[in-house]
């Protein structure tokens, strides 16, 4: 109990203080995230509402992959980008392992398949509202698709802010490809293990708050700015 | 409102270059709980204009990283496995800088009676023979490996023991954990000991034994086997370890005011 | 000078699904003037038939062709389909979509979107969300956004099965106009009442078949089936 109380004071003195490191940290934390949520978005939600209009042979299989997909281990992700990058590997020669960029493209990978699948289960919903008024106004492929992106975007939002939740909290995979170098490649999540592994748990639940809060701050701002935008909420 | 929001999300995405040179070092983990890298680094930094990259993982993956060309040198305490890597033409040299020590962690009952052991050897003999809970990192570190050296000295092979052996699989600070909350016996680098937060009833039960002793050791990773591998900058880093400064540096770091490393390189 | 798009020939077409005959086979030849009504009782494959003449419902057999080429016929028709679609956006919006998809820039169409608006009685509703109309208002943006890309042809299909005497009213009055500008229409109705006021022909259609197809005077004043003359009385019919 102590611990979670040295855990919240410590997160509060860390963030009136503006300690330069947990400064730091946090906004890799979030360049790292929000990047790879740019994107994975910007992979995943036209593949799901290319998905959504498409018929092709191979549609319910391609469906049934995603979903599983969903459930891939982010650590062994991670173990594999590694391998990948590594100079060792097959893609060494670009110098990406150890790097926030490598983060990034793990972080791409993981979310990709959770994106992809929530955002085709209301496209899907969407589409089969849709299907007889657009074909019937001849609405080409590509028209198809940026209406059901554009009418569906709340629920699209949704499947983004999953994509980011799952991203911002995870530590395995980017642990082995970022190295958790310090000024480098430590974000919030691999500072809290490391903290964690030198015993030190107020640290650790004062990164851990910090982290919780920042998440839903962006939650927050994401629901503001996308509520802005449109006239007329629903 | 929104424009100032949206034009903070911009700058996180605009990165200063970095004009300072940089290289990777692979560390193991006691070292870095050990607190030295924060007192050397800046040093370092400032003398060299060097920013060094430290990778903080254990003995064996630091050796593979150095394999792999994924560092540019690697700095571990395993002087087999050491040997074994330059064997195989993955690093130039093996360079010695300092040694520190090993310690026994156990809990103040203290069920193994181990204040009262003369040896390393006798102390293990000891929690076998009462058969103690004791927490093995398990992780084919340079203390793993160490760890594994002291049973068999002391004729005893832990492949053959009970549950009370717990081999973790993890780096020197989540071992400690581990063994705080089982309240068992545990060895460690004395640095790693100092450094740790959350001894509860644990405390230093044995020391002083010279086969405790734990040699670190430098090695650049070969740039005739890895051509991008920054060897001049892994050269200007060994030449600076060597150093005077980094003697004094490295001689006087002290925790709870007591000394960890010595400084043995040949200058 | 557009092509003439007339006549519209089905040549024993016929739409089949899970094994059983929906619709068909048919021979039809319509005609490029006036309106046409179809009638005929619930499951006789009214609703099929209007979707397969427009080309939304894949036929199974036969041929169906237009005077002019494929391509060219579906831009020059539109349908308004019974509980009619509201996209999840705004009125305008929804009114504007189909000129937009034809390349109209985005505040022109709005624009265009607003006069018919107005014309439908929603000139005051122009930001609400569409899903947010009443059953009448929906018919109405319905129709307004079939109407907006002038058509030459408008298949409706019971635009007003779930309106009242007044909404009614308003719809016809719109049809009216579009018949009078030369927009040929092609509805179904349940109202006998609105099939009178409208048709200029009638297809009464049982179980998947024209069974008659006749103008509307001769029609309405006696038909020549039995089926036909029972359906106008009231009666069940299979």
């Amino acid at each position: 109990m102590t611990d979670l109380l040295d855990g919240m004071v410590r997160a509060f003195w860390l963030v009136v203080t503006l300690d330069r490191d947990l400064v730091e940290i946090t906004l890799r934390s979030l360049r790292v995230t929000l990047t790879a949520l740019a994107i994975a978005s910007a992979i995943a939600l036209p593949f799901a509402a290319l998905l959504s209009v498409r018929r092709f042979r191979m549609r319910r299989v391609t469906i049934a992959v995603l979903n599983a997909l969903m459930g891939l281990p982010p650590v062994v992700v991670g173990l594999i980008v590694y391998v990948f990058l590594s100079r060792s590997g097959p893609l060494g020669v670009l110098g990406l392992l150890f790097t926030p960029t490598a983060m990034i493209i793990a972080q791409v990978i993981i979310i990709v398949p959770l994106i992809a699948s929530i955002a085709h289960q209301s496209l899907r919903e969407l589409w089969s509202d849709y299907h007889d008024l657009l074909i019937s106004m001849n609405a080409s492929q590509v028209q198809r698709i940026k209406a059901l992106l554009w009418d569906g975007r709340r629920a699209l939002l949704t499947a983004a802010l999953a994509g980011f939740g799952r991203a911002i909290g995870e530590v395995g995979a980017i642990m082995v490809v970022g190295g958790n170098i310090d000024h480098a490649t430590r974000v919030l999540t691999t500072a809290i293990a490391l903290e964690t592994g030198k015993g030190d748990f107020a640290m650790a639940l004062g990164l851990g708050f910090v982290l919780i809060a920042m998440a839903i701050a962006v939650n927050l701002a994401i629901h503001w700015l996308g509520h802005t935008e449109t006239e007329g909420r629903w | 409102m929104k424009t100032v929001v949206l034009g903070a999300v911009a700058s996180l995405f605009l990165t200063s270059a970095a004009l300072a040179e940089e290289m990777k070092l692979a560390v193991t983990t006691s070292f870095h709980n050990s607190g030295l890298a924060e007192i050397l680094l800046p040093e370092i930094k400032a003398d060299l204009d060097l920013d060094v990259q430290l990778l903080v993982v254990g003995t064996g993956q630091a050796i593979r990283l150095g394999e792999a060309g994924d560092v540019d040198a690697i700095l571990v305490h395993s002087q087999k496995a050491e040997e074994k890597f330059l064997a195989g033409g993955n690093g130039t040299h093996r360079r010695e800088i300092m040694y520190n020590d090993f310690v026994f962690i156990g809990p103040k009952s203290d069920e193994a009676g181990l204040q009262a052991a003369k040896g390393a050897a006798e102390a293990l003999q000891l929690i076998a023979d009462v058969e103690a809970p004791f927490v093995s990192r398990g992780d084919d570190s340079g203390t793993h490996k160490k760890e594994l050296s002291l049973w068999a000295a002391a004729d005893l092979d832990p492949a053959g023991f009970d549950a009370w052996y717990r081999a973790v699989g993890a780096g020197m600070g989540a071992a400690l954990n581990t063994a705080s909350g089982m309240e068992a016996y545990i060895m460690a680098d004395r640095a790693s000991w100092l450094n740790f937060g959350n001894k509860g009833n644990l405390e230093l039960l044995f020391s002083g034994d010279p086969v405790l002793f734990n040699q670190y050791a430098y090695l650049p990773v070969n740039p005739e086997k890895h051509t991008h591998a920054k060897n001049d900058l892994a050269m200007k880093l060994e030449a600076w370890l060597i150093s005077d400064q980094a003697k004094e540096l490295i001689n006087n770091y002290k925790i709870n005011g007591e000394t960890l490393f010595v400084f043995n390189a040949k200058q | 000078m557009q092509k003439q798009m007339f006549p519209l020939i089905a040549k024993h077409a016929l739409v089949r699904r899970r094994g059983k005959v929906l619709v068909g086979p048919i021979d039809l030849s319509l005609q490029g003037q006036g309106t046409s009504i179809v009638i005929g009782p619930n499951g006789a494959g009214k609703t099929t038939l209007l979707k397969m003449l427009h080309g939304i419902e894949r036929m199974n057999g036969g041929s169906l062709d237009w005077a002019c080429p494929k391509a060219e016929a579906q831009r020059r028709q539109a349908f308004v389909f019974q509980n009619p679609i509201m996209m999840r956006r705004s009125v305008v919006d929804n009114i504007a979509y189909p000129l937009q998809l034809t390349g109209v820039g985005r505040d022109e169409a709005r624009a265009r979107a607003a006069v018919w608006a107005e014309r439908i009685n929603l000139g005051d509703a122009l930001d609400r969300q569409a899903v947010l109309l009443s059953g009448g208002e929906r018919q109405k943006l319905a129709l307004a956004r079939a109407l907006i890309r002038e058509p030459d042809v408008l298949f409706l299909d019971e635009p007003c099965a779930s309106l009242d005497g007044r909404a009614t009213r308003e719809i016809e009055e719109i049809l009216t106009e579009a018949a009078a500008t030369g927009t040929r229409l092609i509805m179904s109705t349940h109202n006998m009442g609105q099939a009178q006021r409208l048709a200029d022909e009638v297809l009464f259609v049982l179980r998947g078949n024209i069974h008659e197809f006749t103008p509307a005077k001769e029609f309405f004043a006696g038909p020549i089936t039995s089926q036909a003359q029972a359906f106008l009385n009231g009666d069940i019919v299979e």
